[in-house]
């Protein structure tokens, strides 16, 4: 390990090395976003090396999946990525109709955009907040939890939970929005929007904020496709990916006709249909900087599209539909499907044998290759850099542990 | 007060040993009591920051009972002490750091005459005891036989020591131009009008009172600067492995050192007791002469210095409910690269200005600094004598003559 050390040239106190100490960062710290388990080690308030232990928040949920019909295992997938459950819902629905060779009306093609665009906003909402947390600062993240509770307000009225929805199932949803609800979705948008510019004044260009994330922990591109990285983590270090637009047609089929551009620097610049602070001279391609504006852009970005499906939903006529039966048989044969959630990309994967139980069930989280660039970006870092490292990152444990 | 307990035919030094006592425990009510209400108002103003309520119901109204209820609450915590923990010195840290922000308070004045013991050195002396509080944390940090408490120490050793540079050249100014590091003589050197505050005696003390501030800020721990027990990093710093009483008197000595940086700064830049208006000498009132009004004008004093104390540590909290934490090598950037040569270049400009500019740009408005330099040493109110002034017997101080404008 010493070699690491030595040769890298990041690490600049090397020639007054004392004694190396190994720390334990987690299951049980604050900052660790869960049961996350980090082992750093250290000399002084330098860190050489970072290993994540991951394994405290394992539930066997793939087995489970293998011994359940696929709508029985939505309330499961509810509790991979539990910030976006939506999301986490409609990956494996979209998964099973792919298997199925299934498609949904038109009316729950607008219904989950909808609902998955808003949990979006609500998962970055908590990025944001315990990103601010990790840097020492309280305030946004309550603020960031004011906003949310609201999001939290309209999806426990369209479907009766706050946290763990299974509400988008194979074959739609399992209800129709009650009455009302659009205008008050609407009316969190416009009560929402203005209030994005304090954010930006509180943390994207708080001076303080700037130098702890600019230029800390950079994730080169290469690097970020070689580790398999996604979402804005891979956004953030200039790839130009986002499986709403470049994935398969099932899922990109969902957003057809809606317009929005991919968050992610291109030429030099971020994508102009909105009016954003402009990025700081000390910021780098691929820091922890960037990985958090390409959230607080995603954040604008899906209030666009739910807008947009706002209207489209409102526009359709026909009843929304039944979903599939709980015991529907699965056809024989196998799918994998990558979605677009909140963290990255998310993919699930199923076998089907002929009987409404599939014979085998897989998950891809896109957390657990984001996290594994940790150590990759730790190396020769402080121990403050370390929490405003994985923070940026922005990884849950239930969707790395499953 | 003493003088006074001798005349009832007590002997001197029991006279002496009852006025210390007295004049030590309304002080350590000072702390006890402003802890208390520092912390309620600490949640309530972060909560209404943040959008929340904060205590509502803890005492009737505005749960202005919580922390004693907190404080109940801790007494009746059991006293962990980690294995392997060094037992005498992990007991020990926390009355250190509390005794060293109690100390402080001694040489504090709260109104004219009105401090536990007037020192001629009274600056000095606070600075260099309130320096003493981070030997608390550091033994804390070392004998609780934890990694992240052994790193909150080392950071807090690190930083606090580097402050305590610019933090004197600060302090440093104030005293240059009043010729004294009595703080009784400075603060009433700024007698009179808002304009004789030192804050506004010429562009460098404005300056230099930031700086001060920052550092303030600094030395006492507290966010941007608290990365002794920054609990994303450190989970909680120095004071991870302490529980119940033990941690509560960290808590009451960061408290504690709030105040008293605040009235360090009120004594030092924004006129002590004296407020912007001289209400008590516009109606013919001295607070110096020692009957009744004097007492009257003396209260009017402690309200003031009190208020502007008050002032300082919300705005401490304001700053903490805010601002993200920096790094510790920002911290000591900050520090080395900024404050420290701000505050010298600071002190020389103030110098000159002295100087130079003895008078101000507005002689009819500033006070000519520095009257009493002479007469300090061997005037009437003696400062180097022993005067309790917690019972501010004294009938009259030296500075009694000096004319009101």
């Amino acid at each position: 390990m010493s070699n690491l050390i030595d040769d890298d040239p990041r690490i600049i106190e090397f020639d007054v090395r004392t004694d190396e100490m190994l720390v334990n960062m987690g299951p049980q710290h604050p900052s660790t976003h869960g049961v996350l388990r980090l082992v750093l080690r250290t000399d002084g308030e330098i860190v050489s090396e970072t290993e994540p232990h991951i394994g405290y928040l394992h539930r066997c949920a793939e087995k489970i999946g293998e011994n359940v019909s696929p709508r029985q295992w939505i309330p499961y997938t509810d509790r991979l990525d539990y910030l976006a459950a939506m999301n986490m819902n409609l990956g494996w629905a979209l998964t099973v109709e792919k298997l199925m060779r299934h498609e949904v009306g038109e009316k729950a093609r607008h219904l989950r955009v909808l609902i998955a665009e808003l949990n979006r906003v609500a998962s970055h909402l908590v990025g944001m907040g315990a990103y601010g947390l990790d840097l020492g600062t309280f305030s946004p993240f309550l603020y960031a939890f004011r906003e949310r509770e609201k999001i939290l307000d309209l999806f426990e009225e369209a479907c009766g939970a706050r946290l763990t929805y299974s509400y988008l199932t194979v074959g739609g949803a399992t209800a129709d929005l009650p009455p009302g609800w659009l205008q008050k979705c609407e009316a969190f948008l416009d009560q929402f929007e203005p209030i994005i510019k304090e954010y930006h004044a509180l943390l994207t260009t708080n001076a303080i904020f700037v130098k702890r994330t600019a230029g800390i922990g950079v994730l080169s591109r290469d690097m970020a496709i070689d580790y398999g990285c996604s979402g804005p983590v891979l956004r953030g270090s200039g790839v130009d990916q986002d499986m709403r637009r470049d994935g398969e047609s099932i899922y990109t089929g969902m957003y057809d006709g809606y317009a929005f551009e991919v968050a992610v620097q291109k030429d030099g610049r971020y994508p102009r249909d909105h009016t954003y602070p402009s990025v700081p001279k000390e910021a780098v391609l691929g820091d922890c900087w960037h990985r958090f504006f390409v959230r607080m852009l995603e954040v604008v970005q899906s209030m666009d599209l739910i807008r947009q499906a706002i209207d489209r939903y409102a526009a359709c006529r026909e009843p929304l539909g039944e979903p599939l039966k709980l015991a529907e048989k699965l056809p024989v044969g196998d799918a994998y499907l990558e979605t677009e959630a909140p963290k990255g990309q998310m993919g699930f994967y199923i076998i089907g044998n002929g009987t409404s139980i599939p014979w085998r069930v897989r998950a891809r989280s896109s957390s657990f290759s984001n996290l594994s660039v940790t150590h990759e970006l730790c190396r020769g870092c402080l121990i403050a850099d370390v929490p405003a490292i994985v923070g940026s990152l922005d990884i849950v444990m239930g969707e790395i542990d499953r | 007060m003493a003088d006074f307990l001798i005349g009832l035919g007590l002997p001197g030094w029991l006279a002496w040993s009852i006025a210390a006592l007295v004049s030590a425990v309304l002080l350590l009510n000072v702390i006890a009591g402003g802890a208390l209400v520092f912390i309620w108002a600490e949640r309530k103003i972060a909560a209404r920051i943040q959008d929340r309520l904060g205590p509502t119901r803890t005492g009737g109204r505005f749960g202005w009972l919580q922390s004693l209820a907190d404080g109940i609450k801790l007494l009746a915590k059991e006293d962990l002490m980690p294995e392997g923990a060094d037992g005498l010195l992990f007991r020990l840290a926390p009355y250190v750091s509390f005794c060293a922000s109690f100390c402080a308070f001694i040489a504090l004045p709260f109104a004219f005459d009105v401090v536990g013991q007037r020192l001629n050195v009274g600056v000095f002396f606070v600075v260099a005891v309130l320096g003493l509080e981070v030997f608390g944390v550091i033994l804390a940090g070392y004998a609780s036989a934890s990694k992240w408490s052994l790193f909150g120490a080392m950071r807090e050793a690190a930083q606090v020591v580097s402050y305590e540079v610019p933090l004197g050249m600060c302090v440093v100014v104030p005293v240059m131009l009043a010729g004294t590091m009595d703080l009784v003589t400075i603060g009433e050197k700024q007698a009179g009008w808002m304009s004789n505050w030192y804050l506004f005696h010429d562009p460098f003390t404005f300056v230099i009172f930031w700086v001060y501030v920052t550092c303030a800020v600094a030395s006492v721990n507290r966010a941007p600067f608290d990365l002794a027990e920054a609990e994303s990093e450190l989970v909680a710093g120095f004071h991870t492995e302490y529980s119940g009483l033990r941690w509560s008197f960290f808590f009451m000595a960061e408290y504690g050192s709030m105040f008293l940086v605040s009235a360090l700064a009120a004594v030092l830049f924004l006129g002590g007791w004296n407020g912007p208006v001289p209400v008590a000498q516009l109606v013919g009132l001295s607070e110096g002469t020692g009957d009744s009004a004097a007492y009257f004008v003396r209260l009017l004093g402690l309200a003031n210095l009190i208020t502007k104390a008050t002032l300082g540590v919300l705005l401490m909290m304001w700053i903490r409910w805010t601002l993200p934490r920096l790094r510790i090598d920002q911290v000591m950037t900050t520090c080395l690269k900024y404050c420290t040569p701000i505050a010298a270049v600071m002190f020389a400009g103030a110098m000159f200005w002295q100087l130079l500019l003895p008078g101000g740009l507005l002689p009819g408005w500033s006070r000519p600094a520095g009257e009493i330099r002479e007469g300090w040493l061997e005037g009437p109110g003696g400062l180097p004598t022993p005067l309790p002034a917690a019972a501010a017997s004294s009938e009259s101080s030296g500075l009694a003559t000096r004319s009101p404008r």
